[in-house]
Order: C-alpha cells, then structure tokens, then sequence
C-alpha cells in the first residue's frame, strides 16, 4: 500500500499527463461519432455568442457580394414567379401559399428557411459551420442546408437558438449526388486537400463524362431535394482496379464568404429515414 | 502588471487570434495550415508548476476545440508540449537562470540558439501528434509528414515575427 502512495507521489504529473490525454482522446472519438456529446451544445451557445459579434462586425466588409447573391437570386426566382406566365384560358388563378396542403390538392414536402451564418471553418479536416437558428425556431438534427448558390451540409447539432452544421468540407460528411446529364447517383465526400474541390465515387465508367458537366444532388437523398446545385466536374479520375470514376468536382458554393444559407425541411424525412436504417429490418 | 491578469488576457488573445484570423485565412496550399496559439504555452512562465501547466494546456486546446468544433483534438498536443516543456527546459537553461524561475522563455532570457530550439521542438512535436490524430483514420504516410513539415514551418515563422514583433519586458529582479 504504502510503494502504490509513494509509486503515484514520484509520478503524479506522469500520471496526470495520462489522465488528461486520455480524456482528450474520449472526447474526440465521442465528438466525432456522435454530434451530442453531453455538454457542447451548452457551450455551442457561448462560442456561438462569441461567434455571433465577431460575424456582426465582419458581415459589412462583404455586404456588396451579399447583396449581388441576393440580387441574382431574386432575379432568377422572379423569372419563376406564376405571374409570369400566361394561361390560355383565365379560368383559374394561382395562389402560392404555404399550407401544408395546396389547393390544387398538392403536399407540400419541402420547407425553406433562412439562416444567417455565424461561424465557419475551411481550413480544418472537419470543418463545421454555425448558424443563429436553432429548435426555438424549427431547426432539427438531420436537415439540409443549402446556400443561394448550392448545396453547403447537414445540421448535426440544434441548440436552442444556434445551431451547427457538418459542412460538405467534413471527413464524414456523405450526400448522394449525380450528373445533371444522365442522372447517373453516386456519392459526394471530401478528402480533406482542398476546400473548394469535393469528389463524387462510385459513378460507373459506363457513363461518359465531359470536364464542366454539372452535378446535382440526387433523387435518392432523404435530407436534400433533388437537382440542387452541388458542382462542377474538374477532373476526370479512372481507378484502374475499379470499374467506377472518381470525379474531382468543383463547389458551385464559396465556402470561404458563405453568409446566409436555407435550412430545408422534408416533412417526410423521419420516415424515410426509419424505413431505411438498417435498425428496423427485423 | 500581474502575471495572472497578462497571462489571461493573453489567453484570450491567442484564442481569437487562431479561430477569427489564421482560421479563416483561404489555405495557400493543402499542406498548410498557420498555427499560433501554442505559443501561449511555450511563453507561460518557467516558475509554473507542472501540473498548473498541464491543466491550463488542457483548458487551454479544449476552448480552441469548442469554437472549431473538435473536442479533444487542440487540447491533447496542448497536453503533450507542456508536459515536455520542463524537460526540455531544464536542459535547454544554464543551471542559475533555471534556480531564478520568474522568467517567461524567449529569446531575451534564453538568447535566440536555446529559444529555437525549443520552438522547433515543441512546434514539431505539437504537430505531429495534430496532424497524426487527425490523420490516424486516413492513413497517407506521405501527406503526413508534408503536412507536419509544412504546419511547422509556417508556425515557426509566425513564432520567430510574434518574438520580434510582441515586446515583453523581462523584469530583472533581484532573486
């Protein structure tokens, strides 16, 4: 008893070196499994404070790109507008409105909101983004993000008023995309080198494939709808003991000035997902 | 001013510095990444005992962690450089400058050859346990280790203009 005193006295900074890596190394497994771990979502909202004033004062060195974003995207969005087009007879009238079912007895299945960044990294492995809108106002764990220009990640953490988002440039981030062209599915990850370049696996060397050829988010994904904005092809990779092209895609998003991004909601997100997870097959 | 008062505001300094300026600087190339926080270790002062070092290293890594997001990942080679930083000191000082442990390591007290080798190999070492624990699930030996040498570069040239740049009064009291 008295060597296992003396043994932890002689080596009590040793030992508490120990004591110290090993918790770092918990927490790192635990935060990069799950995205819950017990209290960063408290301390989301302190970081996220911290994050919000520095954002505040920064936002205004980047108000002439915001407002040109803004200013495409309402150009493009009145081109769309029902009003715009001409019925041959005038026997009905439109209305865009947001119940859950339209009059023209269609659901609705997706649900846009607006979110202001607060906080981004480009620069890490994972790279994460935080956002001033959380549960208080109808943001959950699961949904997809997308900037004006095109597809940026998933919400991995809803605190109550910030949330924080996995962003496409993530080790573990996976979304299911394909090429504009002939609607060819495979899947978009990072291999962490360069933020501005994604790579898009498993599409068949079947397909043919140009450089510029656009890639969107494809019809299988339950988190993003379908034919948004993901990329560009840059490069053309062919592995050789595989019969699958590795595309190195361009981000149609800047990462580096992102500013405000959409939050999309599938209202029928929670039952695709448990229908699809291997959990429930019995 | 009161070394706990300076010591926490720089604290505070280096934090913002490496999440809202060298954070968000676009990457020059994918090897690169700037690293300057660590510095605040390597300036705490020699007379901190061992184990106040290591629980304000870990304190330290965990709030960089909370603002990039990666709990563990700062804080663990926090952990590893101050627990190495006594060693190399001792061996680093001539025996009375080390008895008199009221001042901070830099290249006043230590003169610039010790003072760089100190940086270097501590800013080595911080990086490759980062850059190995971030990398240890991918497995691209070569990546690795241009990806260390690179980081460290970058980091001991911002330490060489933060030594310059940053004046810090040595106080040449009486022991």
């Amino acid at each position: 008893m008295r060597n296992i005193i003396l043994f932890i006295q002689r080596y009590f900074t040793f030992i508490c070196f120990l004591i110290l890596q090993i918790i770092c190394i918990v927490l790192l497994s635990r935060s990069s499994k799950s995205h819950d771990s017990f209290f960063s979502s408290a301390a989301n909202e302190v970081t996220g404070r911290v994050n919000q004033q520095y954002s505040g004062v920064r936002q205004y060195f980047s108000l002439r790109e915001t407002n040109r974003l803004l200013f495409e995207e309402n150009a493009r969005l009145k081109n769309e507008l029902k009003n715009n087009y001409i019925d041959t007879s005038n026997t009905r009238i439109q209305v865009t409105d947001s119940t859950v079912k339209d009059s023209t007895g269609k659901w609705r299945k997706y649900t846009f909101l607006p979110a202001r960044v607060i906080g981004n990294t480009v620069t890490l492995q994972n790279n994460f983004l935080t956002i001033e809108r959380g549960t208080l106002q109808g943001v959950h764990k699961g949904m997809a993000v997308a900037s004006s220009q095109g597809i940026v990640g998933v919400v991995v953490e809803a605190g109550a008023n910030i949330s924080r988002i996995m962003s496409l440039l993530h080790r573990n981030s996976k979304v299911s995309a394909m090429l504009k062209k002939d609607a060819v599915a495979g899947s978009l990850e990072w291999d962490g080198a360069d933020p501005e370049f994604l790579t898009l696996r498993n599409i068949p060397k079947s397909s043919v494939i140009k450089k510029g050829d656009t890639v969107l988010t494809s019809f299988y994904s339950a988190n993003f709808p379908s034919q948004l904005m993901v990329g560009t092809v840059a490069e053309i990779r062919s592995d050789s003991e595989s019969n699958f092209f590795s595309l190195k895609v361009k981000t149609a998003v800047n990462f580096f000035n992102i500013q405000y991004v959409y939050l999309i909601e599938n209202a029928r997100y929670s039952e695709q997902i448990t229908l699809e997870s291997p959990s429930t097959v019995k | 001013m009161h070394p706990i008062i300076k010591h926490s505001i720089r604290f505070i300094f280096f934090i913002l510095l490496q999440v809202f300026v060298l954070n968000t600087i676009p990457p020059l190339h994918q090897f690169i990444v700037p690293y300057l926080y660590f510095l605040f270790i390597l300036w705490l002062p020699v007379s901190i005992s061992r184990i106040g070092l290591l629980l304000v290293a870990f304190l330290f890594g965990l709030t960089l962690d909370y603002f990039t997001g990666t709990l563990g990942l700062h804080a663990a080679p926090c952990v590893a450089i101050a627990f190495l930083r006594p060693f190399l000191l001792k061996l680093l000082l001539a025996q009375e400058t080390a008895e008199a442990g009221y001042m901070e390591p830099g290249h006043k007290s230590m003169g610039w050859a010790p003072f760089i080798t100190y940086a270097v190999l501590l800013t080595i070492v911080h990086h490759s346990y980062l850059v190995l624990i971030e990398w240890l699930q991918f497995g691209n030996f070569l990546y690795f280790m241009g990806k260390v040498l690179g980081t460290s570069a970058i980091s001991l040239l911002l330490i060489l203009i933060a030594e310059l740049l940053i004046p810090r009064r040595e106080k040449q009291r009486a022991a």
